[in-house]
């Protein structure tokens, strides 16, 4: 690598713009941060030599080049807030109803803007592989920008001698120069020290320096984006990362889903409270709401871990984990899983009761029977001989184009289509009976069949979730937060002072918040007879 | 219970009117001539000020006790306690660099969104089961504190853009500084409207289909708009001008598009009014009494309030937000839309620094996207709830 030699005899990496040691700007270099014309130096990395602006002509260079690049990053944050921005103009996939056809429902609720929408992939947007891309890619540039420029800038931050040269001290931001024998340097010094600068001397050289971890804020910052993104890529991995769900009615006993058989919920009661329409506080609110307001989602559940002893196959043997409640915002943890409280279900059908009775006439009683709505039988044999088959079971059932069909597996409006054998006969009476509907598909039949009573309950919906991503992701946003607390509450500041035959040069540096450093300055050259230095900083209109 | 509540409304009340007395001591601070000399006016502002927060916080105290809740989950509580972060964030910058004029302009920017939030309904609101957690206060209050102080950068970067745009010409910045003012001017006609026929008591109702059920419709100001396929209930009511679009199917679409037009009208006819009188452009008729203001110290405001907004940002209406919900909905992330719009107010502010302190992005630029940012902030609160609904939805 080429070195190049300072007046001040350091030697600078290939690329410097100001000379690590003494600031000098190094002539060769200056169009790097673009110091040719301007009256001021840029100091955006204290001319260090970063990679970036020092090496153009391999692939790896130009691939280096374009993610280091904060013009190309800034970039990749708009697309991905114009794309996020989009894909908030109609919900997402996951938030339209469960069981509709997203390719029908968003023609047909937003129309040719909906179906184009869903044509390009927008209902989606989240997880398809170019928002993926772009995150990446946004992943990718903080690493490379960073190592770009921290490892120049900790170098040279360290290199720095309060012997600066002449031309690094006229072309600060903020400069003066006094002409006076009088200088009270110990003074000076002693002020400096009082605001916590820390100074260093050099042959009557001073540099006061405060803060400087302050410059070390972007990069703990971009560390812990990168341990968040690297913790939420971890979820992909199903050893890290289970999300399941599981229904559980009210008195049952159910295996939890996602923990390959090895817990079992029992769900006690499901419970779901509603404001008190009394209740003066809220009366208002909840008049106008036009209905009840929900209170509490509660699942009291038992939690039942299969034993050691039991064999596969065999009825397992269950014991007790805890018993708890899962709530909104409480859910149940036990080892390394959690039940949160998700959905519900009230008033399910759990058993419904028929029985035969002559067309005409509802006070006749042909015989009873029971259908287990969770296990329906497909042959019920009454005592009086008379055969009920079940041809069809709906467990919600809806007509569609005259035809019914069942939108979902749960018993929720339940409907069957039944043969009943009258004995000894082998041509059936085919009827369809459901809530509200008991039709006689032929208009022939002889008998009918009538809803004498039935069960209901109340079920639950609880998500079932292992996720040992969460540390990761928690310790990735605590660094980012760390980072860049660092970065924007503290200020890297430095004060220069070059001794003159007749006075002294002093320049002042800081990351941000000029107003703040001069006036520190003020209060370090008070009673000093330095002169208050000039920002020599012209705002461009 | 009943007292608690008047008392606090009274006192929201007092904090509005100590607010604008405190908004004409630093409009006074104008005529403070030379530096060093007299500061009363400013001192007696940032007293006021002071007094205002101190007043505001009992209504924030006293509802709390009446609801058994803190007061930040519904709209109204929501931009209510907005304005009073933006106060404080502005008290904290008054006392880093101690610009009167910063008052001058904060202030009404708070009053506009304490007026604002009155025009929603403003009765205590039951918590449904979700919102029932500790996270509720601190996930809103942290976000809403990050949101005041960024907002106060909008504020330094409008006095900025006031103060440096050539009013000689005309010019792209001429046109969207305007535009800018133009919508403080709506929400301010939106308000006067909005009391004015509140305090007429103006309904008229409409039946109209809503997702193929008939409903009837409400509007409190009178019908420009009218719902699609309604039909007018009220007698002697003005009939609507026009039907709203097809597509507009939402309960109250309709409803929201005739208020929203109103406050347009209601913000051209204000803002047009304004200019006939001044015969300039409004920014132009500002900019002389903005003379004395230093523009980099405006600047460094303007920044110096993202540098501490933005950590503040993050930690509340992303961090603790994600906490919050994971243990409510069991992901920390769910791609709602106002979290999506949080995680773009975020990215806004990130590349604002970047380009602010990597690409020396100042004055003028930055202070122009100090304006998107307020932008996208105000969009987060009134566009994604009242017309993208998702989970956040208040209202």
């Amino acid at each position: 690598m080429k070195r190049i030699t300072c007046e001040c005899g350091h030697e600078n990496p290939e690329g410097a713009v100001l000379c690590e040691a003494c600031g000098k700007p190094i002539e060769e270099n200056q169009h790097i941060d673009g110091n040719d014309d301007q009256k001021l130096l840029n100091m955006r990395y204290d001319g260090s030599a970063r990679r970036s602006k020092t090496y153009n002509r391999t692939f790896v260079d130009k691939v280096w080049n374009f993610f280091s690049s904060v013009k190309v990053g800034v970039w990749l944050i708009v697309i991905t807030v114009i794309a996020s921005a989009v894909g908030t103009i109609l919900p997402q996939e996951m938030y339209i109803p469960p069981n509709e056809d997203p390719a029908v429902h968003y023609r047909d609720q937003y129309g040719l803007f909906g179906q184009i929408y869903y044509q390009l992939g927008f209902h989606n947007l989240f997880s398809s592989w170019w928002y993926m891309i772009l995150i990446a890619m946004i992943g990718i540039s903080i690493v490379v920008a960073s190592i770009d420029r921290f490892f120049p800038l900790y170098k040279v931050l360290k290199k720095q001698k309060p012997k600066r040269h002449e031309t690094f001290m006229k072309k600060q931001r903020v400069f003066g120069k006094t002409e006076d024998e009088s200088v009270d340097l110990e003074l000076f010094k002693k002020n400096l020290r009082k605001q916590r600068f820390k100074v260093y001397e050099q042959d009557g050289h001073l540099l006061a320096e405060k803060n400087r971890f302050a410059r070390w804020g972007p990069y703990v910052n971009h560390i812990g984006l990168i341990v968040f993104l690297l913790g939420s890529l971890l979820r992909f991995i199903p050893a890290f990362y289970i999300d399941d769900f599981v229904w559980v009615r009210e008195g049952e006993t159910k295996v939890i889903s996602g923990t390959d058989g090895e817990y079992f919920i029992e769900n006690k009661d499901f419970i779901l409270e509603t404001y008190d329409e009394s209740d003066e506080r809220f009366q208002q609110a909840l008049l106008n709401q036009g209905g009840p307001v929900p209170k509490n989602f509660q699942t009291d559940a038992v939690i039942y871990k299969r034993s050691e002893s039991s064999l596969p196959g065999q009825e397992p043997e269950l014991e007790i984990v805890k018993e708890a409640s899962a709530k909104m915002n409480k859910p149940i943890k036990f080892d390394e899983y959690a039940l949160y409280q998700a959905s519900y279900q009230l008033n399910e059908f759990s058993e419904m009761t028929f029985k035969v009775h002559d067309k005409d006439d509802e006070d006749t009683n042909y015989g009873e029977f029971t259908v287990d709505l969770s296990e329906p039988e497909t042959v019920y044999e009454l005592e009086s001989g008379y055969r009920i088959e079940i041809q069809n079971y709906f467990p919600e059932y809806e007509f569609s184009n005259g035809e019914p069909v069942s939108v979902s597996r749960f018993p929720k409006n339940p409907a069957f289509v039944f043969q009943l054998y009258p004995p000894g006969e082998s041509e059936p009476e085919t009827s369809f009976l459901g809530i509200g509907a008991n039709i006689d598909a032929s208009g022939e039949n002889e008998y009918k069949l009538g809803l004498v009573n039935f069960d209901v309950r109340d079920v639950t919906g609880l998500t079932v979730k292992k996720d040992y991503t969460l540390p990761i992701i928690a310790i990735g946003g605590a660094i980012f937060m760390i980072g860049v607390i660092q970065g924007m509450y503290w200020n890297h500041r430095r004060i220069w002072l070059q001794p003159k035959e007749n006075g002294v040069w002093i320049a002042g540096h800081t990351n941000k918040n000029w107003f703040a450093l001069r006036r520190e300055i003020g209060k370090a050259i008070e009673g000093t007879n330095i002169q208050e230095p000039v920002d020599q900083y012209e705002m461009e209109k | 219970m009943g007292d608690l509540v008047t008392i606090s409304g009274n006192l929201l009340y007092a904090a509005f009117f100590i607010y604008l007395i405190a908004t004409f001591f630093f409009a006074g601070t104008i005529r403070d001539k030379e530096k060093g000399k007299s500061r009363l006016a400013g001192n007696i502002g940032i007293g006021l000020t002071i007094i205002g927060f101190i007043t505001q916080l009992g209504y924030f105290v006293t509802r709390w006790m009446a609801s058994g809740h803190a007061p930040v989950s519904n709209l109204f509580e929501y931009t209510t306690f907005f304005g009073m972060m933006l106060v404080f964030a502005f008290i904290v910058l008054y006392f880093i660099y101690r610009v009167d004029l910063l008052g001058m302009f904060a202030l009404p920017i708070a009053l506009l969104l304490i007026a604002f939030a009155s025009m929603f309904p403003t009765e205590l609101s039951p918590l449904v089961p979700s919102l029932q957690s500790h996270w509720l206060y601190i996930h809103v209050t942290t976000a809403s504190l990050g949101q005041g102080i960024l907002a106060v950068s909008f504020v330094a970067g409008l006095i900025f853009l006031i103060r440096q745009v050539d009013q000689t010409k005309k010019s792209k910045h001429t046109f969207w500084l305007e535009f800018t003012i133009y919508v403080l001017v709506a929400t301010v006609a939106f308000i006067i409207l909005s009391s004015t026929f509140s305090a007429m008591n103006y309904e008229t109702t409409f039946q109209a289909p809503v997702e193929g059920q008939e409903r009837e419709i409400t509007y409190e100001m009178p019908p420009l708009v009218g719902p699609a396929n309604g039909e007018l209930l009220t007698e002697g009511a003005m009939s609507p001008l026009l039907s709203a679009p097809e597509w507009m199917r939402g309960e109250d679409a309709a409803k929201k598009l005739n208020t929203f037009i109103w406050a347009i009208l209601g913000g051209l006819v204000l803002y047009w009014a304004t200019r006939l009188i001044i015969r300039k452009r409004i920014a132009a008729a500002i900019q002389p009494l903005l003379k004395r203001l230093n523009p980099e110290l405006v600047d460094e405001v303007s920044y110096r309030a993202v540098a501490i907004g933005f950590p503040v940002f993050t930690l509340g209406a992303l961090i603790f937000a994600m906490i919050w919900a994971q243990q409510a909905w069991d992901r920390f992330w769910g791609w709602d839309p106002k979290e999506v719009w949080a995680l773009i107010t975020f990215f806004f502010y990130a590349a604002y620094l970047h380009l602010r302190l990597s690409r020396g992005w100042q004055g003028m630029r930055s202070a122009w996207l100090t304006v998107g940012g307020f932008g996208i902030i105000m969009f987060n609160l009134i566009v994604v709830n009242l017309v993208i609904s998702g989970l956040h939805s208040y209202a």
